[in-house]
């Protein structure tokens, strides 16, 4: 499939892969190489200018718009401008997916303050975004992707604003979540993370396709990974 | 129905601040005041048109040119005739006070000749051929007029005038409609990012605009009641009487139905304000994926 912004040249041309449900995988390339408008692809903000996306072993490239809240649902997302609602507390930002999916707030206390206190920011719950610092606010944008247990996690460049010791604690909670079947999608350029990483795979992508395609995967999917298609 | 009125305190803080920011709430004010005082002008006139038809619905004259002497013995014959309920003699001296206005002292001088005239009402289905036969029988030069004809031109424009208040009362609702549209706009683009980052995590359209729709709807009944409160104060000033406030209203008042209907032009304002707000929102969502 293929993605272009308007009238412009294509962004994303020619790709054609499958991600396996609950794998683990490193976006990489050079910047401009077109990571962040496939992790768009991946998390419903674009439809492809051609060609079909499935997702969840459904096919989302035409669906109508009514139909992708559903989905959006059970898909997290860590931008690298973290997208925290500037007026909500920390606490709030976190809860929004639950609250947005119908859950009580009696279940919402309980998970939020779980997950701000896994993120190291359990003081933190009534302060807003603006008086977090980079790493604090991170680690909320992070904590709201992974809050509703996503079975899929898109992060674009997430360990970008943390010190070694968050970005391993993050690693260490995508392994957790991967291992809890969720399949994570993970653009950086941060090459330690991805040695950190065992089982994980890697796709480059070079000026809006993939290269190398088969040789720079590491630990390609097992046979038993049965599904989610791109 | 009015579920969406009560959203939780968390959906509140969602679109921040308190209330839409801008003049909302004031445009609507003035909407709801001017509505209301053209509302209530067009009721009353209603009211006037109906008062004063039925009053000479069935009122007829009878004008003789130099009757006099045949005034008792007409005025004796009309009352007797089937049909007719009163009949009444103008007095000449009341008919020259009257042409006193056109003619001044003129109207008083003896060489003035000054016709007789008989009002008379009739009961519903009365034989009006047979009255007028009856009244022929002595005065055949008696001429009979229905008061009706001589005010149908000052009925006809009474009735015009209640339809050019229903005009204006439609044209300045569509008047706030579109202001509350272009509120909406602004409100969706001032919360542009927070309703991306919702639609991100997987909120419906009808979630977004749920909490528009709920936001407007406050101010566009805060603004509807401001309005309400200050038309009411006026048609109060108007009914109490002051003289200026006399001469407007022509004595023409406002019945039991017309304060039901006054009351509710308020919240029939708010509804259509929500109403647009909702249509208007999710219309814009719509353009986005």
């Amino acid at each position: 499939m293929g993605l272009r912004y308007g009238t412009g040249a294509e962004v994303l041309r020619d790709l054609d892969f499958r991600l396996a449900n609950g794998g683990f995988y490193f976006l990489t390339g050079p910047s401009g190489a077109g990571k962040t408008s496939l992790l768009k692809l991946l998390y419903l903000a674009q439809r492809p200018t051609r060609g079909r996306i499935q997702l969840f072993g459904e096919e989302l490239s035409e669906a109508p718009r009514e139909a992708l809240p559903v989905f959006r649902r059970r898909i997290g997302v860590v931008f690298q401008d973290f997208r925290l609602i500037r007026h909500l507390s920390a606490f709030d930002n976190v809860a929004l997916p639950l609250r947005i999916a119908g859950s009580s707030e009696e279940e919402v206390e309980g998970s939020v303050r779980e997950m701000l206190a896994w993120v190291g920011l359990a003081d933190r719950a009534g302060a807003r975004p603006p008086t977090l610092s980079g790493g604090e606010q991170q680690r909320v944008a992070i904590a709201r992707a992974v809050i509703n247990r996503p079975d899929l996690l898109v992060a674009d460049e997430p360990t970008g604003n943390v010190d070694a010791e968050m970005a391993h604690r993050l690693l260490h909670l995508f392994t957790a979540l991967n291992r809890l079947g969720t399949t994570i999608v993970v653009a950086t350029h941060d090459v330690g993370l991805i040695g950190a990483t065992p089982g994980a795979q890697m796709i480059r992508l070079e000026n809006g396709s993939v290269v190398d395609r088969t040789g720079a995967l590491k630990n390609p999917p097992g046979p038993s990974a049965t599904g989610d298609r791109i | 129905m009015l579920g969406w009125l009560l959203v939780s305190p968390a959906d509140r803080r969602l679109l921040g601040g308190g209330k839409l920011r801008g003049p909302t709430p004031w445009v609507i004010a003035i909407m709801s005041f001017s509505i209301m005082i053209i509302a209530a002008s067009g009721l009353a006139l209603a009211n006037t048109a109906g008062l004063l038809s039925n009053a000479i619905e069935s009122r007829y004259s009878v004008e003789i040119a130099g009757g006099g002497p045949k005034l008792a013995a007409l005025l004796q014959a009309v009352r007797s005739t089937p049909g007719v309920v009163a009949a009444e003699a103008v007095p000449e001296a009341e008919m020259r006070r009257t042409l006193e206005r056109w003619l001044g002292s003129e109207a008083q001088s003896a060489d003035l000749p000054v016709p007789a005239l008989i009002n008379f009402d009739v009961s519903p289905g009365a034989d009006l051929n047979a009255i007028g036969r009856r009244i022929a029988s002595i005065a055949p030069d008696a001429h009979v007029a229905a008061h009706r004809e001589s005010i149908r031109p000052l009925l006809s424009s009474l009735r015009l005038l209640q339809w050019v208040a229903v005009g204006l009362v439609l044209l300045l609702s569509a008047a706030a409609a579109a202001a509350v549209v272009l509120a909406a706009r602004g409100a969706l683009d001032t919360n542009r990012s927070t309703i991306e980052i919702m639609h991100g995590v997987g909120a419906t359209d009808l979630q977004v605009a749920r909490l528009f729709q709920r936001k407007i709807a406050i101010d566009a009944f805060t603004g509807s009641l401001v309005g309400a409160a200050a038309a009411a104060g006026v048609l109060l000033l108007l009914a109490t009487g002051a003289a200026f406030a006399g001469e407007l209203t022509g004595g023409a008042t406002l019945g039991f139905r017309d304060f039901v209907i006054l009351a509710l032009l308020p919240l029939a304002l708010t509804v259509l304000a929500t109403w647009v707000a909702r249509a208007a929102v999710l219309a814009t969502l719509r353009e986005a994926l």
